[in-house]
């Protein structure tokens, strides 16, 4: 099958069953992607399949085929991405394992939704958990990036 | 395996490890600095034209590089320790390379645990910082011919006000190697008024890695050639496997090999648990292989624990006399006479670390020697325990230190790295060992589980006239010593034989408890739950005397004084810094509550139905911390925080919003 990670082609004849997570990190090397939880629990695998946010820990590599999957490593073409500036702005990060995850939700949540209320970020990021609990530079970052864009 | 790898250049170690960014793949490189340098050649600190201490290296292009010894988890002691010798060297924190330190005891205790990493490290940094800028200071007055006294450093320069002479760090890096390495007593050290970072800080060395996908951490660890291996490690401490089939997890596309761990020689210290390793081409391949060993186990003594027994077992012991850790006069006396007492339980239970990386390790093993790459607290540690596990000196054990995705203390204990260790051995390759969340969830060290029982006769005003107070938990020295059921001077020190209020009668005691799970340090260990027994009892004796929380806790604190904990409580160890540096002074206590209450409004604002506002203080590892809570309970018993206010007083503060972050996320 033919499988598209950051707007390169590749074929891969494993496991068809092997989640996306497992393909980009230990098949491409791309480590930016966490493991977590491995079922969907705790967001720190958030890629973009299309633009959209998803869990590459429960998505198989086989429902990936067609589909243009991006992760942290390619979210920006050149430079940081706005969320990343506010994330470095805002300190967001501890130890930091989740962040991208976080990113990668923040910058789906507000393709949805360009201006955000509390409660939108709230129920966009519900699904990411952060140990560290930066919750509060994390809504204040994400706030800051939808000044931005608009 | 590459050639480059076998070569054990640094170079070639960097080669082999991926970070990430590159679409490229072959080209696997680490950001540089990222993972520890080699020991065979040192650090770049090390190898700089001027490197007057471990710490800290001087090249002649001006970059400074510094080493990090302790390790980072969040915390920010990566950056916050070596940025005190920034400081003191007046170097430009912009031109400055962090290295993180590999395992190796010339660096000190590199245990990054206990809340002790800024203390620890205040005083070497400022002296190696002094160090490196007297002798700066004395190459530049010798290549202008002007006293030492004249001149001075700058911002990564040292100048002669006089004649308005400047010379960079780099321009004299090579004259003050030069120079014999001047004394202690020589130093002269910045005064407080002239630091440029302590107390103003720096974000993470990390930060933009972190935010990029860039940033190594353990799990990131990767060798060319390298296989994965995750482990079924026996359900219960103790457990030994009996049987299980090696032939079904071989039927997983991926999967190699499995592998039996011995069990444990007990005490299991920071031993492997055990079970049964399943090799693998990717991780997913390997947790898949596992659901096929069908594992038999022998259980052993520990099958039968159960929680809910067990707590009665310990609140059971809590209501018996314990041995007394701390005496002040005499409860018995007071309770015997009669009047007001009340009596409280409290029960804590397990609680596991659950970082967000799971514990993982990469080990590569060859030749009698072993280099591993772990998320760790402590790589000494871990250089001890693969030595041990593999029969060979702990110098021939390599240890790089990765970032942590969250500590908490479980990564203080490296039982994951030494599997790692024992599976390159077996298998000839590099083996990444990975947890699963539920690996980590059930096989952790956890916090102990406690029970606390309490007791206070009450004068007529509401004030105790004597507090007794009994604490039962499984204790950590159950870790390293067969038969340990009584908390020793560590533990009990946290919280418990340290309760700073002022009352004529006091007993502190401690019962036995048997550990039938691993129990470990977690993040503010014991005073979890000392601090929530102790100050939710004097909260239920405040209301039970229908007083003011705020001004109830004050008046126990009582007047401001330094405590003597010592002086009733021998085992007390001060979180092993000395009494006279970091004194029991219940002035800063009152302040810390005063605050807290001042800024949460306590008293002054018009909070509706269903809410209210609690309050604690405590200090825990020489910190003073008090903490205002608001709480609203609607009428379905819902519970809301609208506000958390907390006032700290750590004394210097290094590194400001990394510790307010910090409290955020507390």
């Amino acid at each position: 099958m033919q499988i598209k990670v950051n707007g390169v082609e590749r074929s891969y004849d494993g496991d068809p069953n092997l989640p996306l997570l497992w393909y980009v990190r230990d098949v491409l090397g791309l480590t930016g992607t966490k493991f977590g939880c491995g079922m969907a629990l705790c967001g720190a695998c958030t890629v973009h399949q299309d633009g959209k946010a998803i869990r590459s820990c429960v998505t198989s590599v086989s429902a990936a085929v067609g589909k243009e999957i991006t992760t942290i490593e390619a979210v920006s073409k050149n430079g940081l991405h706005p969320v990343q500036e506010k994330w470095i702005e805002f300190n967001v990060p501890q130890c930091g394992y989740c962040q991208t995850g976080q990113i990668m939700q923040a910058i789906s949540l507000l393709k949805d939704k360009p201006k955000p209320s509390d409660e939108d970020i709230d129920a966009g990021m519900a699904g990411n958990i952060c140990r560290c609990g930066t919750y509060q530079r994390i809504r204040a970052a994400i706030k800051a990036a939808a000044g931005e864009n608009a | 395996m590459s050639d480059s790898i076998l070569n054990v250049s640094r170079r070639g170690f960097l080669q082999g490890i991926v970070s990430t960014g590159a679409l490229i793949l072959s080209v696997r490189m680490v950001p540089e600095f990222l993972w520890a340098a080699e020991t065979s050649v040192g650090t770049h600190a090390d190898r700089a034209a001027l490197h007057p201490s471990l710490f800290v290296g001087i090249d002649t292009d001006g970059t400074v590089y510094l080493v990090a010894a302790r390790s980072e988890m969040g915390t920010t002691s990566r950056t916050s320790v070596p940025l005190i010798l920034a400081d003191e060297l007046d170097a430009d924190w912009k031109r400055v390379k962090l290295e993180q330190a590999i395992g190796d005891k010339r660096y000190g205790d590199q245990d990054t645990d206990g809340s002790h990493s800024i203390r620890d490290g205040f005083g070497i940094m400022r002296e190696a910082g002094a160090t490196a800028r007297l002798m700066l200071t004395q190459a530049a007055a010798q290549k202008w011919g002007v006293p030492v006294s004249e001149c001075e450093s700058d911002l990564h320069v040292i100048v002669h006000r006089r004649t308005k002479r400047k010379a960079g760090y780099g321009e004299l890096a090579a004259a003050a190697a030069k120079l014999p390495v001047p004394k202690k007593e020589d130093l002269q050290f910045k005064p407080s008024s002239a630091w440029r970072y302590i107390g103003k800080g720096a974000t993470s060395y990390d930060l933009a890695d972190i935010c990029t996908g860039k940033a190594g951490f353990g799990m990131d660890a990767h060798l060319e050639g390298m296989v994965f291996a995750s482990v079924e490690h026996p359900p219960v401490l103790g457990g030994k496997v009996k049987s299980y089939d090696e032939k079904a997890p071989l039927q997983v596309k991926g999967v190699k090999q499995t592998i039996p761990i011995k069990p444990f020689t007990p005490p299991h210290h920071f031993q492997p648990l055990g079970g049964v390793a399943v090799i693998a081409d990717n991780t997913w391949a390997a947790f898949q292989g596992r659901k096929k060993l069908n594992v038999s186990w022998d259980n052993g003594a520990n099958a039968s624990y159960n929680s809910d027994e067990y707590r009665k077992e310990l609140q059971e012991t809590a209501r018996k006399p314990g041995k007394v850790a701390r005496n002040i006069g005499d409860v018995d006396a007071v309770f015997a006479k009669g009047g007001k007492t009340m009596e409280a339980e409290y029960y804590l239970p397990h609680l596991a670390h659950a970082t967000m990386e799971p514990p993982v390790a990469m080990a590569d093993f060859r030749d009698g020697k072993v280099t591993i790459w772990a998320p760790t607290q402590s790589p000494q540690a871990v250089q001890e325990t693969v030595a041990q596990e593999l029969g060979i000196p702990p110098e021939n054990v390599v240890c790089h230190v990765s970032l942590l995705g969250g500590g908490f203390g479980r990564k203080s204990k490296p039982d994951y790295a030494a599997e790692a260790a024992i599976l390159s051995k077996a298998v000839g390759k590099p083996v990444k060992v990975v947890w699963s969340r539920e690996d980590d969830i059930k096989f952790g060290y956890y916090h102990a589980v406690s029970a606390m029982y309490m007791k206070a006769a009450l004068d007529e005003k509401g004030m105790p006239t004597a507090w007794l107070q009994r604490s039962v938990f499984p204790p950590i020295g159950s870790t390293f010593a067969l038969n340990t059921t009584y908390g020793d001077g560590g533990d009990l020190g946290q919280g418990w034989i340290d309760l700073p209020f002022d009352i004529p009668n006091h007993r502190a005691e401690n019962g036995p408890a048997e550990n039938h799970v691993r129990i470990g340090w977690l993040r503010s260990v014991a005073n979890i739950y000392h601090a929530f027994a102790a100050q939710s009892f004097a909260n239920e004796l405040a209301h039970a005397s229908g007083r003011d929380s705020v001004e109830y806790l004050l008046e126990l604190i009582g007047p401001a004084r330094i405590i003597d904990v010592k002086a009733t409580a021998p085992d007390y160890d001060n979180y092993d810094g000395s009494p006279a540096e970091f004194p029991l002074d219940t002035a800063r206590m009152r302040r810390v509550v005063q605050l807290a209450a001042e800024k949460a409004g306590w008293g002054k604002r018009n909070l509706g139905k269903g809410s209210g506002m609690g309050i604690a203080v405590h200090r825990s590892f020489l910190t003073y911390v008090a903490t205002v809570v608001e709480v609203e309970v609607d009428d379905k018993g819902e519970v809301k925080i609208p506000s958390v206010h907390t006032a700290v007083d750590a004394g210097i503060v290094v590194n400001p919003e990394a510790t307010r972050a910090q409290f955020e996320g507390a």
